[in-house]
């Protein structure tokens, strides 16, 4: 078993070498990134080998969906002129082999020091605090209660990310493929119920096992960009719609901030959470943050402001 | 078994850096930069493997990482995207 086990991670890192070779050197723009895309998947079974199943949740939803649709919508939009580097002049061969030799020894020096680096880890210390943090997984636990303030700051740049996106100018129409295949669009509004009912179980398994906000907002916020995709979000174009757009997207930094000062008030620290309120506030902060951060991920798709 | 993981990503990392700095294209940087963030990231969960058990402050990291890895890639992407349209309309108009 073991053998096959081992043969699985070798295959599994041949094949994410030579994905990620593709990606970053192929010739085409376009296959480059259908290569960047089959990396992100590839990478998921990565995470779930390395038993980290909600990493594996999220990269999924994230690094193949979402940012693969980013790229591809870049991607169309762009002129079809694929830059290529200018070829070396003789006098910048010595520098060029400089820097090759340098990234070489850079890559080399990482591989020995994460080698050798001594792994104390936290996984005691959590563990301990783990019945006073209102949820049973140690992820979740982290997130939103232990290190909640990292989480209050990562959605906060994802919200400041969707402000320099919509003050570049009016949202681009995405181009549909609607007058290509006539089924698609149709498919895409028969399959939208499962991207909300699978979010919902994301969220409530959340608490107990891999979950939670993060996974469920990215398939969410997928399923947004397919909406988008197939022109069913016209609410989102219309002005009169605007400030509850802008409520929604930043509800999650707004609640968190909220339970952020209650705990100020509560129990003298910030984001501090009272033992037996615990449960239920991170429930609370983990839908609004679920349905902001697919909300962001829609609003990075319009690459401008919607309404304008 | 997590080391063979600890190789894979400085090797990643190795490619990664070299097609940053080699690219021209923006959207080849972007490529470059999302696959040096997967390196960093599969450094951390494979560094979270310990004796004592799994580790989860990498883990959450890493889930904090990867949204913020997909916002800076869409603020660049915007960027680029609006640059190219604002060309179009100035090379359209006189």
């Amino acid at each position: 078993m073991s053998a096959l086990a081992l043969a699985f991670d070798l295959l599994l890192v041949a094949a994410l070498l030579w994905l990620a070779w593709q990606a970053l050197f192929d010739a085409h723009r376009f296959s480059a990134v259908a290569h960047f895309m089959v990396f992100g998947l590839v990478m998921s079974l990565a995470w779930v080998r390395l038993d980290a199943l909600d990493i594996a949740l999220a990269e999924a939803a994230i690094g193949a969906g979402v940012t693969g649709a980013l790229l591809l919508a870049a991607l169309g939009r762009l002129p079809a002129k694929a830059g290529h580097a200018p070829a070396w002049r003789r006098a910048q061969r010595p520098l060029v082999w400089a820097a090759v030799a340098t990234v070489v020894s850079a890559t080399l020096a990482l591989a020995w020091v994460a080698w050798q680096l001594p792994r104390p880890g936290l996984a005691g210390p959590v563990a301990e605090v783990l019945p006073h943090s209102g949820v049973d997984h140690a992820v979740t636990a982290v997130l939103l209660n232990l290190r909640a303030w990292d989480t209050l700051l990562e959605i906060t740049v994802m919200l400041a990310a969707v402000c320099l996106v919509w003050s570049l100018g009016p949202a681009l129409s995405p181009y549909a493929p609607a007058t290509a295949l006539p089924g698609l669009p149709a498919l895409t509004r028969l399959l939208h119920p499962l991207f909300v009912l699978v979010p919902a179980y994301l969220l409530w398994r959340g608490s107990h096992a891999p979950g939670g906000a993060f996974p469920a907002g990215a398939v969410l916020g997928a399923g947004g960009v397919l909406m988008v995709l197939a022109g069913a979000v016209h609410w989102v174009h219309d002005a009169r719609r605007q400030p509850l757009l802008r409520l929604l997207l930043a509800a999650g930094v707004l609640l968190f901030l909220a339970v952020g000062l209650a705990g100020l008030g509560l129990a003298g620290t910030f984001l501090a959470l009272p033992d037996a309120l615990a449960g239920p506030l991170i429930l609370a902060v983990e839908v609004a943050a679920a349905l902001s951060i697919a909300l962001m991920l829609m609003a990075f798709y319009l690459y401008g402001e919607p309404g304008r | 078994m997590s080391a063979l993981y600890l190789l894979l990503a400085a090797a990643l990392a190795g490619m990664a850096l070299v097609g940053l700095f080699r690219a021209a294209d923006l959207l080849r940087r972007v490529l470059a930069l999302n696959v040096l963030a997967s390196a960093i990231f599969l450094l951390l969960v494979a560094l979270a493997r310990t004796t004592e058990g799994i580790d989860p402050l990498p883990h959450a990291m890493v889930l904090t990482g990867i949204v913020v890895a997909v916002s800076t890639t869409a603020a660049v992407l915007a960027l680029t995207v609006q640059a190219q349209e604002r060309r179009r309309h100035r090379e359209e108009e006189p």
